[in-house]
Parts: C-alpha cells; sequence; structure tokens
C-alpha cells in the first residue's frame, strides 16, 4: 500500500501520512457500515483521494497540483500488475547507489520492512535520534535530487538489481541484535524481490544463500562458541528452511543462473550434504573467485583443497595471498600447517590469528586449537 | 527537473592522450551540446586564471587562484533538463572526464517559481 502510495505522490512522507489517515478512516468507519468488497483497494484510493485533499488545502504548495494525474484514482486500476510495480519500483528507490550506504539499509527497513524507527535504530546499536536523521537525510535527498520511484529500464537493471542485493544482504548479515531479528526480516525482504522478479536468478540464489544459511543458525554456536560446519550438530538443522533453500537454488539454476549468489548459495548446499563433495566444492570456489576476484573467495577455495585431501596444495594456494592483517588467513595457515605436521610452524600462526581476534568466541576457539597442538 | 553537471579533473589529465583520443573526446562533447537535454554549459580557462572575490567591510577583496585549492578543480559545467537523477546519471557518466580519472558532481537545481 505505501509502495503504491509513493510511486502515485512521488513522495515518502505524503505517502506515510495518507495511509496512516486513510487506516483512521477505516477504523471508525468499518464498525458501522462493515468491510468494503475490496479493502485493500479501498485504503488505497481513501488514501490517495486524502492526500490529493491535503495538497489542494496546502495553498503555498499548491502549485504542486499539476503534479498529480487529474483523474480521481478509480477502483480498476488496482490490477495486480500496477501494485507490483509499484512495490518494486519502491525497493529500487529505497536501495539507489545515490544515497548514503546507511541511509539505504534504514530507509529499506523502514519502507519494505515496516519496522519502526525506533527499532532499526536499537538493531544498529545507534540512537533513535540518530536514525531519525538518517532516514530524514535519505527522504529528503530522494525529493530533492530527483530520484525516481520506478524500476529503472533494462540497461540499468542489472546494476541496480546489484545494489538491492547487496542491501539485503547486509542486512541479513547484521543478523539478530536485540528485539529485532534482522536475518529473518532480510529473508522476508529477499523472498518479496524473488517474487516481484521471478526470472532474476541472482536474486533466488540470495534467497537460497540466506535460507541455507538460517537453517544451521542454532548448530552455529555452543553457548557462545563457535562451531566448525564439521563438528556441527546436525540434528539442530532447521529442515524445512533447508528444503527451501535448496528449492530457491534449484529455481535459480534453471533460470541458468551462475552469478555470486547461485555460486555461494550452490557452495552452501553441497556444504549441508551427508558427505561433503569438496572437489566440487574448490571448483565452485574457483569460479566464484574468477567472478570477484577476492583473495577471500581463493583462501576459502585452499579450505575446500585441504578437505578435498590435499592440504600441501591448500597450504601452496594460501601463501601466495597477501591478507596479513585477517584472522583466517592465518587461522587457516595454522590449519593446514598442524595437518602437515609442522606444530611450531602452525603454533605461530595461531599465535598471530589471536592477536587479530576481536570476539570472545573466535578468542576461546584459537585458545583451544594453540592448546591442543 | 534541471541539474548542473559540475566537472572535476586534475588539469592536464588529457596530456597522455593521443590525437585522435583527444578529437573523439571533443567530438563527444559536441555531441553532449546536440542533446536535446542540454540547456547550456561552458568550458573554464584553466584554475591558474581564477581571481577569487569576497567583500568584507564594504572593501572587495581578492585572492589569485581558485576558491579551494584542490587537486582537482572545477574545469567546466553544463546545465541540462532531465527526466530524474537516473537520467542525469546516464549523461554525467557519458561524459569523457569521467573515466579519464576525473568526477562529474550532479546537483538538481533549486527550481524557480
Amino acid at each position: 500500500m505505501l509502495a503504491s502510495l509513493a510511486g502515485y505522490l512521488g513522495d515518502l512522507d505524503r505517502a506515510e501520512e495518507a495511509a496512516q489517515e486513510a487506516f483512521a478512516i477505516a477504523a471508525a468507519r468499518w464498525p458501522e457500515t462493515g468491510a468494503p468488497d475490496n479493502p485493500a483497494a479501498w485504503l488505497v484510493t481513501t488514501a490517495r483521494n486524502r492526500a490529493i485533499d491535503r495538497i489542494r488545502r496546502e495553498r503555498t504548495l499548491a502549485e504542486k497540483l499539476h503534479l498529480l494525474p487529474a483523474p480521481e484514482a478509480t477502483m480498476d486500476e488496482f490490477d495486480d500488475t500496477v501494485i507490483k510495480d509499484e512495490r518494486l519500483g519502491l525497493i529500487f528507490t529505497c536501495c539507489h547507489p545515490a544515497l548514503a550506504l546507511e541511509g539505504q539499509v534504514a530507509l529499506t527497513l523502514r519502507a519494505l520492512g515496516g519496522l519502526e524507527t525506533a527499532d532499526i535504530a536499537r538493531a544498529f546499536l545507534v540512537s533513535e535520534e540518530t536514525m531519525k536523521r538518517r532516514l530524514t537525510r535519505a527522504k529528503a535527498k530522494i525529493k530533492a535530487a530527483g530520484i525516481p520511484f520506478a524500476v529503472p529500464d533494462e540497461r540499468l537493471l542489472p546494476d541496480r538489481l546489484d545494489a538491492v542485493l547487496a542491501i539485503i544482504y547486509l542486512i541479513y548479515n547484521e543478523g539478530y541484535s536485540g528485539r529485532v531479528d534482522l536475518g529473518a526480516e532480510a529473508i522476508r525482504l529477499g523472498r518479496v524481490l524473488a517474487a516481484l522478479l521471478d526470472d532474476q536468478p541472482e536474486v533466488h540464489g540470495l534467497v537460497a544463500l540466506m535460507l541455507i544459511h538460517q537453517a544451521r543458525q542454532a548448530a552455529r554456536f555452543d553457548g557462545d562458541d563457535l562451531v566448525l560446519l564439521e563438528d556441527q550438530d546436525r540434528s539442530l538443522w532447521d529442515g524445512t528452511l533447508l528444503a527451501a533453500g535448496r528449492a530457491e537454488l534449484n529455481r535459480a539454476i534453471e533460470l541458468g543462473g551462475g552469478g555470486p549468489y547461485v555460486l555461494q548459495a550452490a557452495i552452501a548446499s553441497l556444504q549441508t550434504r551427508e558427505r561433503i563433495d569438496w572437489p566440487r566444492v574448490a571448483g565452485l570456489y574457483r569460479r566464484l573467485a574468477e567472478l570477484t576476484g577476492s583473495p577471500v573467495v581463493e583462501l576459502n577455495r585452499a579450505v575446500a583443497l585441504a578437505q578435498a585431501g590435499d592440504p600441501a596444495a591448500a597450504l601452496s594456494a594460501v601463501d601466495r595471498l597477501d591478507l596479513d592483517g585477517y584472522l583466517y588467513f592465518h587461522s587457516t595457515r595454522g590449519e593446514l600447517l598442524r595437518r602437515l605436521g609442522r606444530d611450531a610452524e602452525a603454533g605461530a600462526a595461531y599465535r598471530r590469528a589471536l592477536d587479530l581476534a576481536t570476539t570472545t568466541p573466535e578468542r576461546r576457539f584459537l585458545t583451544r586449537r594453540l592448546e591442543e597442538l | 527537473m534541471q541539474y548542473a553537471l559540475m566537472f572535476y579533473a586534475e588539469p592536464g589529465h588529457e596530456a597522455e592522450l593521443s590525437d585522435a583520443e583527444r578529437a573523439a573526446v571533443r567530438a563527444e562533447y559536441e555531441a553532449l551540446r546536440g542533446d536535446r537535454r542540454f540547456l547550456s554549459g561552458a568550458q573554464l580557462q584553466p584554475a591558474e586564471t581564477a581571481t577569487s572575490v569576497r567583500v568584507a567591510g564594504g572593501r572587495t577583496l581578492l585572492t589569485d587562484g581558485p576558491f579551494a585549492d584542490t587537486k582537482e578543480v572545477l574545469g567546466g559545467i553544463c546545465l541540462i533538463e532531465a527526466a530524474n537523477l537516473d537520467e542525469a546519471i546516464e549523461l554525467a557518466a557519458a561524459i569523457p572526464v569521467a573515466r579519464h580519472g576525473g568526477v562529474v558532481e550532479v546537483r538538481p537545481l533549486v527550481g524557480l517559481r
């Protein structure tokens, strides 16, 4: 409803205001008259008409009237495609790369997730005032700079879709904090996007990736301690989420997907199998490294090589990487050196990792590894 | 909506271009002038030719050089009419300076009432 109004009015604040007004009228009227046949369409029409009335009343802003299409909204405008395009348009507006990243995240959660400003503030550990300012700044720029409420045309779509997916994944990775489960929220947003852009494999890939991660969430920690994939208690995995994730992955592959999110989801899916096909995992990491050029992906490929039974090849791949400031570079080297029986060097690598560790679970994990040498 | 596109680049950024490349760049600026969305524009003389003017206590004070002494300097400006920011960005991205190490800043103009 908000999407429809924002698309129509070209203004998020006005859309929010009008929606609230329409709900208030409904709350007063429906108990007596009964709800109309199509409550959603009624609400949108009422909100639109209220917004137009309000704009007319604001005499100083009277010139804005010409921005509104003349005919009053009618019920039959609200077929599914209209709503669909308006919702999509709002997603692309909130995740427009001309907005500051933190503004994109906040706006996406507020306008699309429907979270309260106070909850978003809590999730990102900032004051409500700060979050309010972020939202205000983002909304003001949308208006002043003319960021469109529309789905980008075909030439722009790939880049802009990447930006939207990156915001959703960023929200997912903020994870669970306080009262707001951002992981679940990100999955919900991803599913909405997948329904709206059903023919885009990367959208399904991202949803698959988040679902498969989410399925393993309960097994990732034992109390405060990190549990490695191979040691996780599989009975704690959520089978429903896992199946849903695999279904999304299959859809992405059917569509010919092979982008970064599809590859990551395919890797995550292989890693949930009873017997993990490590050579295949290493192959997928190779393709992902080619696409992203990321040394961290190379590091993961090396881990897969070691799991496939070749720690020496893995170590020489790791030693080619320039990742000295990265904790997992050193912990991976430590693990590979340990497997090769080079305990003294392994100890040095684990100690270097320990220097870089910032969280208690990481530190505890590395200390245990050192003691086991 | 109307936007200003402001071109910033390091002085002499075109020095490494071959004659053919320079001719191609000139042709691109000509094409921009021919675009229906182009309103007006100007290329600026080098920053060394700038004079900064301010008035304090009724006296006009002059300083040699541009207002901000930065590595990249304002080299040109153009005004365009675009449907929205996406269209303005598309025009900005097609300006040669944007891919030759410079930056094009896009700013909406205050509407005239």
